[in-house]
């Protein structure tokens, strides 16, 4: 391909926040008709390279060239006076506004100084129509699925005359069909010399699709591949930032590791199926085990936890506990038959950081037994001391406000919120995610304890492959929001779990 | 010394609304011949100190259900169109013939009567508020917006847009009567707090209403009960607005749809800002009684001190601008200079 061809060229790009180098040195090209995929794992710098090209954040080093001409951005505004647009996987469409409205709106075309309605919908309607889409332009956008708001998002985006387009996970909330129809106008662009730029997820979709494949990890440029020429493997080993050489060579597949030694079934689900969520799965859960979920960001583990924990409905799908139907429709009821779930998002799901340690560990207990069982202060106290003792949480006292302690000292509150409710079954959602390493290796200690000893019943999930396979009896993989597999004992190796991913459809 | 530190921060908040009260009552000591005199006659209080907590005792009855609602990340601006309709129950039941023109009065009402069913048409109409909030999910500005304006139509319709006046001695005590030597009001404000006190310090209900409106995702993830603590302190700040309601109503021996607690939500939701709760967490009950008796105390100074009432807002207004950002960090910080992230970061 010829330089001519460029449309986007990123040169040496830098950008830091307070603590954080978000990108460190990244090139990237864009050329006109291909489709160029983004990935990478959490934290890897996609979001941050997406805002600097559509000017949300300013970039600390590094040239950016649009066309061979410097691009400057001072604003999110200027990007769509360059071409640049971007269709987000949250669409930023005005839902109560019209179709038509919606791909106007800001540049009303007008006739006298007042605003020509009558041009907007036609004009919307030859717009939409280029799409092979046939649909009434003066309906608001929210009475449309959300792959078509997308394709509203494109047109409205191509009407502005972009020459470049950039896809932030548009399929994560798609079904099969829709994303069919969205890769089909994909294609259709493609072949008419946009540039695209799609960030996913999803491994068979970026097979599906895309030209060149750019992997970022840890903010760093890992590479930039021809799609047709990067095995699978090599591509799950670069996001996972692992040598691929050490998975070369089939791996045997020793038959299980210890057949005898079943443990108990403690919560066992069947078929359970949550649509755009997650395919239909079984699980067991068994005491005194630690089921791992292995699978790249997005392939459905978080939605497995929200499922198992009552936070979302499953729409088919079976549940026994300890061999008794039961339907867990809400945290209430899990926490009811003594479940718990460390909640993946820290932040905004897990701590109330205007609260004290103490509160906070206290609450979940207390929310159980209600107010009429109010717990007093005293032995509130001495449970607190313990687990601050227990997992030696570091923080002045039980009454210091949790927004002071550190990203590891909160996870551990959050842990010994859980354990203070002797919980039968534990589900933890990247508990190591954010957690300096000393504190890593204490979680995944008290994980082996707890289900050793206690013989608690633990679901791990973590994005790090090698966590996953040091701390589990058995994983259950995940690719695309779908289990492939289960292994135990000695199959529990990073070969086979990435050979497992890699694999080509398995039905 | 971790506690004592965060004992300093509550200590903090409650710090500079209790400045400003004492800032006001001082110059009062000076300016207002024989402010400060409490006299006993009869084996009653009396004096302007008491005079002022006992005008304030409605808006602080409306201020603590306010404060829980606040803490929950609400806010209830039905407050005063309840009083209207408490009172025009209370009225109502007692003279149930005076808006069709017959004068005379039948029975005497049982006490019983006359005071329970306005209080729970107002605990229903706090019922309506928490089902709105907590089941459909309306904005809480919005869904008790309807109330407030709604609220009034149906006192007028109870009263037939009358001025219900009447006599009924019992009743009458609970606006002018006196307890152990304080006004009956005052003593019900005592009893309101205590009570609430108690049911949020002494039980877990306080953290949970403080868990919900600090982060209500993760208090769902914990079980708790989110919609029905909502439910709870929307109806309990019904009942509060129902009480006040009905000193109102006994005080003035007459109900007015029209102008009985008429703006008294603002004084409440200003109450609870100067006292230091903040929309959704942490709430201080004694900051927002605090901030209630700052402003009664302003209002009758400005009286006292014979400035036009009219100008009455404007000072007031000032006054609640000035404790607002004295209470606001970032403003603090503008003069301090101190940066809060010296604070207590460890590990």
């Amino acid at each position: 391909m010829t330089e001519s061809e460029t449309i986007v060229q990123i040169k040496g790009l830098s950008k830091s926040f307070p603590g954080v180098n978000a990108l460190i040195n990244v090139d990237l090209d864009l050329k006109h008709g291909e489709i160029h995929g983004l990935m990478g794992e959490n934290g890897a710098g996609k979001s941050t390279l997406i805002k600097v090209l559509t000017g949300i954040y300013n970039k600390d080093e590094g040239q950016i060239f649009f066309d061979g001409k410097p691009f400057e951005l001072n604003s999110p505004e200027d990007a769509p006076k360059f071409g640049v647009s971007t269709v987000y996987q949250e669409i930023n469409l005005i839902p109560a506004l019209s179709v038509a409205e919606n791909i106007y709106i800001g540049r009303e075309p007008t006739r006298l100084g007042c605003i020509d309605w009558r041009a907007i919908t036609t004009h919307a309607k030859t717009a939409i129509k280029k799409l092979d889409l046939d649909i009434d332009v003066t309906l608001p956008v929210s009475s449309y699925s959300v792959a078509i708001q997308q394709l509203v998002a494109i047109t409205r985006a191509l009407d502005i005359s972009a020459k470049v387009l950039i896809f932030d996970e548009p399929t994560s909330s798609l079904d099969t069909a829709e994303v069919e129809q969205l890769f089909s106008v994909m294609r259709k662009l493609r072949q008419q010399g946009m540039a695209i730029l799609f960030i996913t997820h999803f491994i068979n979709q970026a097979y599906e699709i895309t030209d060149r494949i750019t992997v970022l990890r840890n903010g760093e440029l890992v590479g930039q591949f021809q799609t047709e020429e990067l095995p699978r493997i090599e591509l799950i080993a670069t996001m996972l930032g692992r040598d691929v050489t050490e998975f070369e060579g089939e791996n045997e597949g020793e038959d299980s590791g210890e057949p005898g030694g079943e443990k108990e079934v403690f919560y066992q689900v069947r078929g359970m199926e949550r649509k755009g969520s997650i395919s239909a799965f079984d699980l067991d859960i068994r005491k005194g085990e630690v089921l791992g979920l292995a699978g790249l960001l997005g392939s459905g583990r978080t939605e497995i936890a929200r499922l198992l924990f009552g936070i979302d409905r499953p729409q088919k799908g079976i549940t026994r506990l300890n061999g008794s139907e039961v339907a867990i429709t809400s945290p209430r009821k899990a926490i009811g038959y003594f479940f718990g779930l460390c909640p993946e998002d820290r932040k905004t799901e897990g701590i109330i950081s205007d609260l004290t340690v103490r509160e906070n560990i206290i609450l979940a207990i207390q929310a159980r037994d209600g107010i009429f069982k109010t717990i007093p202060r005293k032995k509130q106290e001495e449970i607190v001391d313990k687990y601050i003792k227990a997992l030696d949480i570091k923080t002045p006292g039980s009454e210091q406000i949790m927004n002071n302690l550190s990203g590891g000292n909160q996870q551990k509150v959050i842990i010994a919120r859980w354990l203070a409710s002797n919980p039968e079954f534990l589900i933890l959602d990247e508990p190591t995610r954010g957690v300096d390493v000393g504190a890593k290796a204490e979680i995944e200690k008290l994980i082996a304890s707890l289900s050793r000893e206690e013989g608690m019943a633990i679901l791990f999930i973590s994005s790090e492959l090698e966590e996953v396979i040091r701390c589990s009896d058995r994983v259950a993989v995940l690719r695309d929001r779908k289990k492939l597999t289960e292994l135990t004992g000695k199959q529990i190796e990073d070969s086979t779990i990435m050979h497992i991913i890699a694999s080509e459809d398995v039905g | 010394m971790s506690d004592r530190r965060i004992n300093n921060e509550n200590f903090q908040k409650l710090l500079w609304p209790l400045v400003a009260l004492g800032l006001i009552l001082l110059f009062n000591f000076f300016f207002t011949p024989g402010f400060l005199n409490v006299e006993v006659k009869d084996g009653r209080l009396f004096g302007s100190l008491i005079d002022i907590v006992n005008r304030g005792a409605p808006v602080m009855l409306l201020t603590i259900g306010m404060t829980l609602v606040f803490a929950t990340g609400g806010i209830d601006l039905s407050v005063g169109a309840v009083i209207a309709i408490s009172g025009a129950l209370a009225a109502t039941i007692i003279r149930p013939d005076y808006v069709k023109g017959v004068l005379e009065y039948g029975e005497l009402r049982p006490l019983f009567m006359v005071v329970s069913i306005p209080l729970l048409v107002s605990m229903a109409a706090g019922l309506w508020n928490g089902l709105l909030v907590a089941i459909i999910g309306i904005q809480p500005i919005i869904a008790t917006l309807i109330l407030m304006v709604a609220g009034r139509g149906i006192a007028q319709l109870i009263t037939q847009g009358q001025i219900v006046v009447f006599i009924h001695e019992p009743f009458q005590f609970i606006g002018s009567g006196f307890l152990f030597g304080l006004p009956f009001p005052i003593s019900i404000v005592i009893f309101m707090c205590a009570l609430t006190y108690l049911l949020t310090r002494k039980t877990a209900l306080g953290m949970f209403i403080e868990a919900v409106g600090a982060n209500p995702v993760a208090s769902r993830f914990m079980g708790v009960k989110e919609r029905l603590i909502k439910i709870s302190v929307y109806t309990f700040s019904g009942l509060c607005s129902g009480i006040a309601g009905l000193i109102i109503c006994a005080d003035i021996k007459a109900a007015d749809a029209n102008h009985a607690g008429f703006l008294l939500e603002l004084d409440a939701i200003a109450s609870v800002i100067i006292g230091g709760t903040m929309w959704g967490g942490r709430f201080t009950l004694i900051g927002s009684i605090a901030g209630t008796l700052i402003i009664q105390s302003l209002t009758t100074t400005i009286l006292t001190i014979g400035i036009a009432p009219e100008v009455t807002l404007v000072f007031k207004a000032v006054v609640i601008i000035c404790v607002a950002l004295i209470q606001s960090e970032d403003f603090r910080r503008l003069f301090t200079h101190r940066s809060p992230q010296l604070k207590a970061k460890s590990s």
